[in-house]
């Protein structure tokens, strides 16, 4: 068999290891445009920041594409795909054969049309490894940057700066930043910590033009008028799917590409994952992209698997997010921001002054359906199972907002289900061979 | 592989397995030194729940599962799977995130706010069985082969 990866992140990785669980002897042969081997996306603000270097950003141990025997094909652009012919053909005018093909390209960032954009020098986009690398190879000329964009991306492009002494204006379209991944508090108490460290963050507000002389940028005017000086501008508004090579293939896309839960395009033998796919949600059967880092190795799992010719089930994308600003820590899962709120039991618990928020919100049935933790987030993922696991939550309803909440909370039989091992129990007899205790 | 497993009814709330845990993690390897004299008292990887002051009790901890939800989740490959089937953590590589503290269904990775790492059991490569089940009073942990 003859599998061919586009894309070289987490959902191609993914995908390797349980194509490699299944086939021990097929090809595999990854493409990516970048030149790097698989590194750690979500890390390049740290990057930036200078947090960690250059040598922190590899995902993966150095022997991983030996040991997985992969064949690379760094820093090679896919123009198209040649469904019929089973052919991925490259920028280069050379091709490659595929049995099995998964695209896992991810997105691409989103740029408006800006009026002055075009003509300046200092304007960058924050998603790869690369965009950070030229960020930082300027920074000592940097003295006033305007981040275009108030979400995970611009607020953490937006971090890396302020860690290297830059002035920073954060520009936010919506009443709020963080919008999509948190709600109101969480946002509030997030802008409220980026202020304190001298971020500037305007809401309500965007950039109608950048202004300059010639390549060099001199401000930005925003759509209410006022004028933010800057020599720099970082436009983090969002990612799209980056499908656009598969324009006349044959293969559907609607705002990512469409696969079915095996991560099945609607070509045979033509998978996606990652940002770049459109699966089911996990609370309703629509369809979405779901641009989130676990739910693109889960992805890269399932398609893998199903390449190699086995089958791993989908549950479906459920949105899940951690991320820290200025020591802050903010997680947010699932149904956070109810459009229908009557719909939904909410729980909440705010100490703004303290940077500490809980919301938990439960459907109608019981069920918790999302939440949003800020400051103390210990074993958030306790809720993440309940989510996962569809567990009715209204008997222990009280505890959940508590910072002890836990298993010893839940039914005894979740907690033996979870640490105990089926067929034994307590009392035991001595000669169990487990030599401690006594 | 072998795991821990927990035997709620036979848990007396002592938390001496995260005293042992503790110990086993720590510099010098001595209880007293451990909790009273070394510069970093080191982050139990079990967590012992309590209710009632006492009356319901669990100790709880890693699975090291097969299909690791920390492992998918982490962004900077600083959890791997070994060989042997343990779960570990590379606090060089782990930038303090928090991912896995989101995804873990157990609640068994930690936050070492002072260090800005990750912490979660290692079954405790050094010894032969893990100190928390050695410490455990009452056989309410249990080493043994499982899924």
């Amino acid at each position: 068999m003859n599998y061919v990866i586009v894309g070289n992140s987490v959902a191609a990785v993914g995908a390797i290891r349980a194509i490699r669980a299944q086939d021990q002897q097929g090809t595999i042969t990854v493409v990516s445009r970048e030149r790097h081997t698989a590194y750690g996306r979500p890390l390049i603000s740290y990057l930036l920041g200078g947090v960690i270097t250059e040598k922190g950003m590899p995902y993966l141990p150095e022997n991983f594409y030996d040991q997985q025997r992969v064949n690379l094909l760094l820093a090679t652009e896919v123009a198209s795909v040649d469904t019929v012919a089973k052919r991925v053909l490259f920028t280069t005018g050379e091709s490659l054969p595929y049995d099995k093909l998964l695209l896992a390209t991810g997105g691409d960032p989103f740029l408006p049309p800006i009026e002055g954009m075009a003509d300046r020098d200092r304007v960058y986009t924050f998603t790869t490894w690369d965009d950070a690398a030229k960020l930082k190879a300027v920074s000592a000329d940097i003295q006033r940057a305007v981040v275009i964009g108030g979400g995970l991306i611009g607020l953490k492009a937006a971090e890396g700066l302020n860690l290297l002494n830059k002035s920073v204006t954060v520009i936010e379209l919506a009443d709020r930043v963080l919008s999509s991944a948190f709600d109101r508090p969480a946002g509030k108490i997030v802008a409220r910590k980026m202020r304190a460290n001298g971020i500037d963050v305007i809401t309500e507000d965007t950039v109608v033009r950048i202004e300059g002389e010639g390549a060099t940028i001199t401000g930005v005017t925003l759509k209410s008028g006022d004028f933010i000086p800057c020599d720099t501008v970082v436009v983090a508004i969002g990612v799209r799917p980056a499908a656009g090579f598969l324009k006349g293939s044959g293969v559907e896309v609607n705002r990512g590409i469409v696969v079915d839960d095996r991560m099945q395009s609607s070509v045979p033998d033509i998978f996606a994952a990652g940002d770049v796919a459109e699966a089911r949600d996990f609370f309703s059967d629509q369809k979405n992209p779901m641009p989130i880092w676990p739910d693109a190795y889960i992805q890269g799992d399932i398609a893998g698997t199903a390449m190699a010719g086995a089958e791993k089930g989908y549950e479906g994308g459920l949105a899940m997010n951690s991320i820290e600003f200025f020591k802050v820590s903010t997680i947010s899962m699932g149904v956070t921001n109810p459009r229908d709120p009557v719909e939904y039991d909410i729980l909440t618990f705010l100490d703004s002054d303290n940077y500490q928020y809980r919301k938990i919100v439960l459907d109608k049935a019981g069920h918790l359906v999302g939440a949003v933790l800020v400051g103390n987030v210990d074993r958030a993922g306790i809720f993440a199972g309940l989510i996962r696991n569809r567990v009715e939550v209204t008997p222990f309803r009280e505890q959940l907002l508590t910072p002890e909440f836990g298993f010893i909370h839940l039914p005894p039989a979740i907690r033996k289900e979870r640490f105990g091992q089926r067929g034994y129990s307590w009392p035991q007899p001595c000669f169990d061979g487990n030599g401690g205790g006594h | 592989m072998k795991r821990i497993y927990a035997i709620e009814e036979a848990c007396i709330g002592c938390h001496l397995c995260e005293v042992g845990c503790i110990t086993e993690h720590s510099l010098t390897k001595d209880p007293v030194k451990a909790f009273l004299h070394e510069a970093e008292r080191p982050i139990a990887r079990c967590t012992v729940e309590e209710l009632d002051g006492g009356v319901l009790s669990i100790s709880t901890t890693c699975r090291h599962c097969d299909a690791p939800d920390c492992l998918q989740t982490c962004i900077s490959g600083a959890i791997q799977k070994q060989a042997d089937g343990r779960v570990l953590i590379d606090t060089a590589k782990c930038v303090g995130c928090w991912s896995c503290v989101m995804a873990c269904p157990f609640g068994a990775v930690q936050r070492n706010l002072k260090k800005k790492k990750a912490n979660k059991c290692d079954l405790c490569p050094d010894r032969d069985l893990p100190a928390c089940v050695s410490a455990c009073p009452n056989r309410a942990l249990v080493f043994r082969e499982g899924n």
